[in-house]
C-alpha cells in the first residue's frame, strides 16, 4: 500500500464510527519502489489529500524531516518539496503492517502490500 | 472559413459497430477538436468527415481503437464515371497537392481495397490503370513508400446481396493508422494475470476512451478483479486504483483461469500486469473492500471511474452480510476470519455505483460501466439515473440471443456537498429485475430439461440403429482399421 492510498482510507463503515480518520498506521515491512516523478500529477493530487494525514504518514515512515507539519502555500512552485512528496506518497510501499480505526481500535491488516478493509458481519 | 476545412475518410473495423460513434464523440471531447459534416450512415465502415486540419485527424487516430485508418479524401462518387470525373478535377485544381505528393522524388504505392466483394490481383491492377490520368511521376515502392494511395470500392454491407455496381468509390492518401495494434499488444492471451471475467483488450480500450482517460488522470475501478480495465487506462497515461471484495483474487491465489495452468504463479498480480505493459509507474494500489460500505475519504475525487460490475452469471454479486447475532465461540482473535457474503441485488449495486460516482468524481469526470439486459424488456426509461449524472453514451453489445449488455457513460454535471451526502439522492435506479434469476430460469426450457431431452434423443437414435441391424461403430477403431488397410 502506498501512502497516497493511506490518505484516502477511512473506517467510517464501522457501526457507530463517525469520522474514522486518520487511521493509525503501523509499518512492519516496507519497500521503496522507484517510480517516475510526475510533478503535475502530484500537484493535481494535492487538493485530494489531508495534510495532517500526509504528515502523520511521514512520521511513521521516518521521513518527517522532509515534510513540514503544516501545509505550506504555493507547493506547486517548490519542486524540491514536490519531489519529496512524490517519494513519500508513491515510492514508499507498505508490504506488511496494519491500519487501526482511531475510534474503535479495529485493526485492518496489510498483507503483500494490499490492505484488507473488509468488515465482519456484525460490524457493519 | 469552411473553405479551409478538409475532408477525410475514416475507415472503421466492422465490429462493435454500436460503439464507434460514441468513441468518436468522446475523443472529440477529449482533445477538444471540432468536426463537421459527419456522414450519417454509421453502419458503414467508411465515414466521411471534415476536420479543420491534419493535426485533428492525427489526434483522432492516435487514440481511436475502432479506427483502422484515416485518409485525406481526394474524391468519391456513387458511380465510376462521377468518381473519375471528380478525381481528375480535384487533382487539376490542387497544384500544390500535386507538387507535394506526386513529385518525381516521392515514392508511392496504391492499395486497392474492396469491401464485400473479392477481386483478383489482375482485376485490382486494372482498377489502378483506370486512374492513368493521375500525374504520378515518382517511383513505385511497395515496401516503404513515402505516400500511400488508397482506392476503395464499397460494395454494400450484405454479403448475400452484393449490388451489381459499387455503392461508393473513394480515393485518398493514407494519413495514419488507428490504434488497433493495441488490441494485439494487450491481448489476454499473453497477459500474466487473468481471471474468468477479464475484459478483452478491445472493449477495455474502448472504455478508457469513453472515460476520457488522459495522462495524469486518477482512474478507479471499484470491481477491479484482475485489473483488465486498469491496464488500458494506464496505457493511456492514467494513474490507476482498484478495489474488490475478493481477497483471493487480489492476492492471485484463486484457481487459475487458463486450462493449461495448474496453480497461480507467485508473481501474478495486477501490478505485474501493468509492469508487463510498461505502465508500472502508474500503478497506485488495490484494496480489498466491500463496495456496499463507505470507505473513501470525502475529499477523494477521481477523474474517471471505469468498471464492469458482477452480474451474477460468471462472477457472483456479493457484499458482506449483515448479521444481528453471532454464534458464541465461532471466532477468536488469532483465527483468520473471512466474513460471509450475501447476495448484492443488481438494482442496489447500480444505485450504490451511481451514488458513489456522484460523490467521488470531479465535475466533468465520467463513469463508464456495463449493464446487462434481457433484450425484450430494454427501454431507455429503465436505465439507472442520478440527479448529478448525465447519460452521454449508451452502446449495446449482444451476448446471447436474448441478452445483451450496454456500455453506459455518465458525466458528472453537478455536485452535492459532503454535508448533504446523508440526504437520499433523487435517483430512479430500476434496471431490469433480477438479471441472474431470469438468465438461468426464464429460458424456454431449463437446463435439466434440455439435458434429459438430448439424452432421450440419443437413446432413440441408438435403438433405431439397432432395429435396422446396424452395429454402432467406434470411430476410433474405424480410423485404426483404415490406417492398417493402407499398409496391408
Amino acid at each position: 500500500m502506498k501512502l497516497s492510498t493511506y490518505n484516502f482510507l477511512t473506517s467510517m463503515a464501522i457501526k457507530g464510527v463517525k469520522v474514522g480518520y486518520p487511521l493509525k498506521l503501523t509499518i512492519n515491512k516496507k519497500d521503496v519502489v522507484e517510480t517516475e516523478f510526475n510533478p503535475t500529477f502530484v500537484e493535481r493530487l494535492l487538493p485530494k489529500l489531508d495534510w495532517s494525514a500526509v504528515y502523520g504518514a511521514a512520521q511513521v515512515a521516518e521521513l518527517a524531516d522532509d515534510i513540514p507539519a503544516v501545509q505550506p502555500e504555493n507547493i506547486a512552485e517548490n519542486e524540491l518539496l514536490l519531489q519529496k512528496l512524490h517519494h513519500l506518497l508513491f515510492e514508499v510501499d507498505v508490504i506488511e503492517g496494519q491500519l487501526e480505526c482511531p475510534e474503535t481500535g479495529r485493526v485492518f491488516p496489510i498483507a503483500d502490500g494490499i490492505p484488507n478493509m473488509l468488515l465482519n458481519e456484525d460490524e457493519v | 472559413m469552411s473553405k479551409l476545412w478538409k475532408k477525410y475518410i475514416l475507415w472503421f473495423a466492422q465490429e462493435h459497430v454500436d460503439f464507434r460513434l460514441a468513441e468518436f464523440e468522446s475523443l472529440s471531447k477529449l482533445f477538444g477538436f471540432k468536426f463537421q459534416h459527419l456522414s450519417d450512415q454509421f453502419l458503414k465502415p467508411f465515414w466521411l468527415v471534415e476536420f479543420p486540419n491534419d493535426e485533428t485527424a492525427l489526434q483522432f487516430a492516435s487514440r481511436s481503437v475502432a479506427l483502422r485508418a484515416i485518409f485525406e479524401l481526394y474524391a468519391h462518387g456513387q458511380t465510376l464515371h462521377a468518381f473519375h470525373e471528380r478525381l481528375r478535377n480535384h487533382v487539376e485544381s490542387h497544384p500544390a497537392k500535386v507538387e507535394a505528393h506526386f513529385g518525381a522524388n516521392t515514392s508511392f504505392k496504391i492499395t486497392v481495397e474492396t469491401y464485400n466483394k473479392h477481386f483478383s490481383q489482375r482485376e485490382k491492377i486494372d482498377k489502378i490503370e483506370t486512374m492513368n490520368y493521375l500525374p504520378l511521376s515518382g517511383p513505385v515502392d511497395l515496401k516503404h513508400p513515402k505516400v500511400e494511395w488508397w482506392y476503395i470500392e464499397f460494395w454494400g454491407l450484405d454479403p448475400t446481396a452484393v449490388p451489381p455496381v459499387p455503392d461508393d468509390i473513394l480515393f485518398g492518401r493514407l494519413l495514419a493508422a488507428g490504434q488497433r495494434h493495441l488490441i494485439k499488444d494487450l491481448s489476454l492471451k499473453h497477459r500474466k494475470f487473468i481471471g474468468n471475467t477479464s475484459m478483452d483488450a478491445q472493449l477495455s480500450l474502448l472504455m478508457a476512451n469513453q472515460a476520457l482517460v488522459a495522462p495524469g488522470d486518477l482512474v478507479f475501478d471499484p470491481f477491479v478483479g484482475t485489473g483488465s480495465l486498469l491496464v488500458s487506462a494506464a496505457k493511456f497515461g492514467g494513474y490507476v486504483m482498484g478495489a474488490d471484495i475478493d481477497y483471493m483474487m487480489l492476492h492471485a491465489r484463486c484457481r487459475p483461469s487458463r486450462i493449461t495452468q495448474k496453480v497461480r504463479e507467485k508473481d501474478e498480480s495486477i501490478r505485474s500486469n501493468l509492469k508487463q505493459y510498461g505502465c508500472a509507474d502508474r500503478y497506485m494500489d488495490v484494496v480489498v473492500a466491500d463496495f456496499s460500505n463507505p470507505l473513501w475519504h470525502p475529499r477523494v475525487s477521481f477523474d474517471s471511474i471505469i468498471t464492469d460490475p458482477p452480474y451474477g452469471i460468471r462472477e457472483a454479486t456479493e457484499k458482506v452480510e449483515t448479521k444481528v447475532t453471532v454464534k458464541e465461540g465461532t471466532r477468536n482473535s488469532d483465527m483468520a476470519h473471512y466474513p460471509s457474503t450475501s447476495h448484492y441485488a443488481l438494482q442496489q449495486l447500480y444505485a450504490d455505483l451511481l451514488d458513489f460516482a456522484s460523490k467521488h468524481l470531479r465535475i466533468g469526470g465520467r463513469l463508464v460501466c456495463w449493464l446487462p439486459f434481457h433484450r425484450e424488456d430494454y427501454s431507455e426509461a429503465t436505465l439507472p439515473q442520478h440527479r448529478n449524472l448525465q447519460l452521454v453514451a449508451n452502446s449495446e453489445q449482444l451476448l446471447t440471443g436474448q441478452t445483451a449488455r450496454r456500455l453506459l457513460t455518465y458525466e458528472k454535471c453537478s455536485q452535492t456537498e459532503p454535508s448533504d451526502w446523508s440526504v437520499p439522492p433523487l435517483h430512479v435506479a430500476t434496471p431490469s429485475e433480477d438479471f441472474r434469476d431470469r438468465y438461468f430460469n426464464n429460458c424456454v426450457e431449463s437446463r435439466q430439461d434440455r439435458r434429459m431431452r438430448k439424452a432421450e434423443h440419443r437413446e432413440q437414435g441408438r435403438l433405431e440403429m439397432q432395429r435396422r441391424g446396424k452395429v454402432p461403430s467406434d470411430s476410433r477403431a474405424k480410423k485404426c482399421d483404415l490406417n492398417k488397410s493402407r499398409f496391408d
